[in-house]
């Protein structure tokens, strides 16, 4: 079976998690107890955890094709599916933007009006000496080249490797590492430019200069583990025969180093502002650790402690059932991460996780999942002519 | 094993090479006599060597007094040197451990001397805290030993013995690496011993490695164990090293970012002594065959990438020095880039920052002679990178009456060039008596991406 299909079945179930979504957001309209504050503050969350984990996809192609890698190969199609969410994601992301800015939430404090004007009642000296970065049409700009750019390599990437399985050769394959060199070079500073201006922004007194690789390290987790979790999906249903235990222990192995770097770059950003403990930067651990205690130490050990204790031996990373499960726990733990990046300085310490967050996750997952099903049953579910496809079907490891 | 990939390059070049030719090649420096050029430049090392140690001798006698030191600046070539050496020993388990993880074949080349180099730029580096306490004779205090003076320990809140610990787990544990690594090679050389001494020897140092189907299980299992060990220790030295700094309170030292991009440096600077000193060895050792330009290349791509993320790490800082609006924090850094020491942040951009990105030509990145220079360049530029952090973060601090300038007296000179003469000493003698590519672990993939196999048969081998 190299063509896969996406079942009526499947479609119903992931429309109803988008009708589940969308009757939430209707609830939360109608209800006069949640804010449209509330409603947007999810929106951001949901949105950029759902783009950052399909953008993955795109960053790991480039990767891999930069660093010719072999064994990912059979792969690629999920990757690539993946990433097809991207251009959706993006407009899920927009819409947030477009909100904040027409001041239908109070997302970013900077864009209140008056904020930068001296004679105004709520005059703010430090947002105003930000003002030559932090203000609309530059952020805007930004913010469109950003997207811009990774749709467009989002697409080069899909359309370069469905053109490769028609015409065979080493061009496209050479080809692509020019690409990837080039994109990474800009999704580096892209990237963290990103983080800034779409999270680190909204508790605008503060800063850090360690922030885009902490957000970078939590989008690279989220992705791994989705495409990690669709591969057992579509082995579990007769696909991907080229797939072996092999391949599954490097994912694993992935999602393990992956969950030490978050950790690494976690503990760095955290340890440095505690042991410095100077006002300016402790604005923003003080309501996570005040206001939030318990599911703030609740992620940081989820998606610590979880992939350190199941992870480390071989055995659970190459029995993919034991890894689904872990995965599935990590994956909400990071959930909980994006979480903590907005929510604390979005909502201060009314921020909460009810009905609202947790069915418009749904909605948004069923968005996802409906896209990338429809990709995967676009495309054989394995590549053709990649140079390294032989390698990869004989990847073996002990 | 299935063939490899067609669009793969060949990592052992020559049609006529065999196992039998490559244990020659590899074990021809031991056995035979050294050339004129590994004499000439191990005449200047010992020279170097012999200036270097007498500095040191003259600094404990003495006291750190005769250093350029004064109150502002009272941490300035010491700090700069030891960062610089324990950033240059990062390539070697980087290469050793992480590229063992990743499954580069190419790093069989050059993981030898690479280790070797490790361990020599740790030993370097840990010789500056021990000078630079002034009183050597007291240095078993950094460690928490009970004592007889009460209820005296170290202070295990101090980032600095952190370091002690963390340096110290990174030094044995590269070591060992190295050493079982070295085992069977040196059972090789055993074996092909002609003199009695030499004989016993190798046969000490090879631990009585018989070779049997075992102990190469054996001997693989622990290689992954001790790189899965590695790997984090790795990211730890050096970010422990930025820790030192980091946990202060002092504009330019104070920053997040510190851990990650030091460790991003320090790769960086690494990869750039091996390529330096991996062209020497190609050089001197005439080992063309095995050091080829597709691991020059390969090399020089590392460098990019990490000289990249280095680019990545000052902008951001520059950024936020500024978007931060904290005074001080903005005015180190204006006064870095355009303070009295412009020149020495200008070094630092230019030769980490803007050089490396010449690799984006192909001509250049596979030239060996380009490729030799820049790893120079590299390298002086890292010197720089650690000076501009730790000198014009301190030599204007709080208090303009305080602002003072930094002058280096001829024993920092000395010292400093010293422990380079000490580093070439020890690795030039380490080419003449240990094998400096790892043959039997090169062997392994003769027949998968040596020239002289890979071509010939279709059939699995």
């Amino acid at each position: 079976m190299d063509q896969f299909t996406f079942t009526d079945k499947s479609k119903k179930i992931f429309i109803a998690l988008i009708l589940i979504g969308v009757a939430t957001i209707i609830y939360g309209v109608l209800d006069s107890s949640v804010s449209s504050h509330r409603i947007w503050t999810s929106a951001l969350i949901n949105g950029w955890f759902f783009f950052s984990t399909a953008m993955m996809g795109t960053v790991f192609i480039a990767i891999n094709s930069a660093s010719q890698s072999g064994w990912i190969v059979v792969l690629k199609r999920v990757f690539e599916a993946v990433s097809m969410y991207v251009p959706i994601g993006a407009i899920t992301l927009i819409l947030v933007f477009i909100a904040s800015s027409l001041h239908w939430n109070h997302i970013y404090h900077w864009m209140a009006e008056g904020i930068t004007d001296p004679n105004s009642s709520h005059y703010d000296a430090l947002i105003a000496h930000k003002e030559p970065y932090l203000n609309l049409p530059f952020w805007w700009g930004r913010a469109l080249v950003i997207l811009g750019t990774w749709v467009g390599f989002t697409y080069i990437y899909r359309r370069k490797s469905l053109k490769e399985d028609k015409e065979g050769g080493t061009k496209i394959y050479t080809g692509s590492m020019v690409t990837s060199a080039i994109f990474l070079v800009f999704f580096s500073y892209s990237s963290v430019v990103a983080s800034w201006d779409w999270f680190m922004s909204i508790d605008a007194h503060w800063f850090s200069t360690l922030y885009g690789w902490y957000v970078f390290s939590g989008m690279w987790i989220a992705g791994m583990i989705m495409v990690f979790l669709l591969t057992h999906y579509l082995m579990g249903k007769g696909y991907l025969k080229e797939v072996n235990a092999s391949h599954i222990h490097d994912l694993g192995k992935f999602i393990f180093g992956i969950s030490f770097l978050w950790t690494y770059l976690f503990f760095s950003q955290f340890m440095l502002i505690w042991y410095a403990n100077i006002p300016e930067e402790v604005t923003y651990y003080i309501p996570r650790l005040n206001d939030y205690t318990w599911s703030f130490w609740g992620m940081v050990i989820v998606n610590f402690v979880v992939p350190m204790l199941f992870l480390m031996s071989k055995t659970t990373k190459r029995n993919r059932n034991v890894l689904a499960v872990v995965s599935v726990i990590i994956f909400f733990g990071h959930w909980m991460d994006i979480y903590f990046l907005i929510t604390p300085g979005a909502m201060k310490a009314d921020g909460q996780i009810g009905i609202i967050e947790i069915g418009m996750l749904f909605g948004y997952l069923g968005l996802f999942l409906f896209v990338v099903f429809r990709e995967l049953s676009k495309a054989p579910l394995v590549v053709k002519n990649h140079p390294l496809l032989e390698e990869s079907k004989h990847h073996r490891i002990n | 094993m299935v063939k490899e990939a067609e669009v793969r390059v060949p990592l052992i070049l020559g049609k006529d090479v065999t196992y039998h030719s490559i244990t020659e090649d590899v074990c021809r420096p031991i056995e035979g006599k050294a050339g004129k050029l590994w004499w000439a430049m191990f005449s200047v090392a010992i020279v170097l060597a012999i200036w270097g140690t007498g500095m040191i001798l003259y600094t404990i006698g003495r006291g750190i007094g005769v250093w350029g030191l004064n109150n502002t600046v009272d941490w300035a070539w010491d700090i700069t040197n030891f960062v610089w050496w324990v950033g240059i020993g990062h390539a070697g388990t980087l290469i050793s451990a992480v590229l063992l993880l990743f499954r580069q074949k190419w790093r069989m080349a050059i993981n030898r001397s690479a280790e070797a180099m490790t361990i020599f730029a740790v030993i370097m580096a840990a010789l500056f805290p021990g000078i630079h306490m002034g009183r050597i004779w007291l240095a078993y205090f950094v460690f928490p030993v009970p004592n007889q003076f009460g209820s005296l320990w170290v202070n295990f809140n101090s980032p600095l013995l952190w370091d002690v610990f963390a340096i110290s787990t990174y030094f044995s544990v590269s070591f060992v690496f190295w050493y079982i690594g070295l085992i069977p090679d040196f059972a090789t050389i055993r074996d092909r011993a002609k003199g009695p001494v030499a004989k016993k020897m190798y046969s000490l140092l090879s631990f009585g490695w018989t070779g049997n189907a075992m102990a190469w299980v054996r001997f693989e299992e622990v290689s992954l164990v001790l790189a899965g060990l590695a790997t984090p220790l790795v990211f730890s030295v050096h970010s422990i090293v930025s820790m030192d700094f980091a946990t202060s309170v002092i504009p330019g030292w104070h920053t997040t970012i510190f851990p990650p991009y030091f460790v991003a440096g320090a790769v960086f600077s690494g990869f750039a002594m091996v390529q330096t000193l991996l062209l020497v060895v190609r050089k001197v050792l005439h080992y063309e065959k095995y050091i080829t330009i597709q691991h020059i290349e390969m090399m020089n791509r590392i460098i990019t990438v990490t000289g990249s993320i280095v680019g990545v790490a000052y902008l951001s800082e520059l950024f936020i020095s500024w978007y931060s609006g904290v005074e001080y924090e903005g005015y180190a850094f204006l006064n870095r880039a355009t303070g009295p020491y412009w020149w020495s942040y200008a070094i630092m951009m230019s030769a980490n920052v803007i050089s490396p990105q010449l690799f984006w030509f192909k001509k250049l990145r596979t030239s060996f002679v380009f490729s030799f220079f820049l790893s120079i360049i590299v390298n002086i530029g890292m010197w720089f990178e650690r000076f501009v952090i730790i000198v014009t973060s301190l030599h204007r601090d709080y208090i303009p009456s305080n602002w003072s300038m930094f002058h280096p007296t001829f024993v920092d000179i000395g010292v400093y060039l010293g422990t380079i003469g000490i580093f070439f000493v020890l690795f030039l003698g380490f080419t003449r008596v240990f094998p400096v590519l790892a043959l039997n672990e090169l062997k392994s993939i003769l027949k998968s991406s040596g020239e002289a196999y890979r071509d010939k048969d279709s059939d699995q081998h």
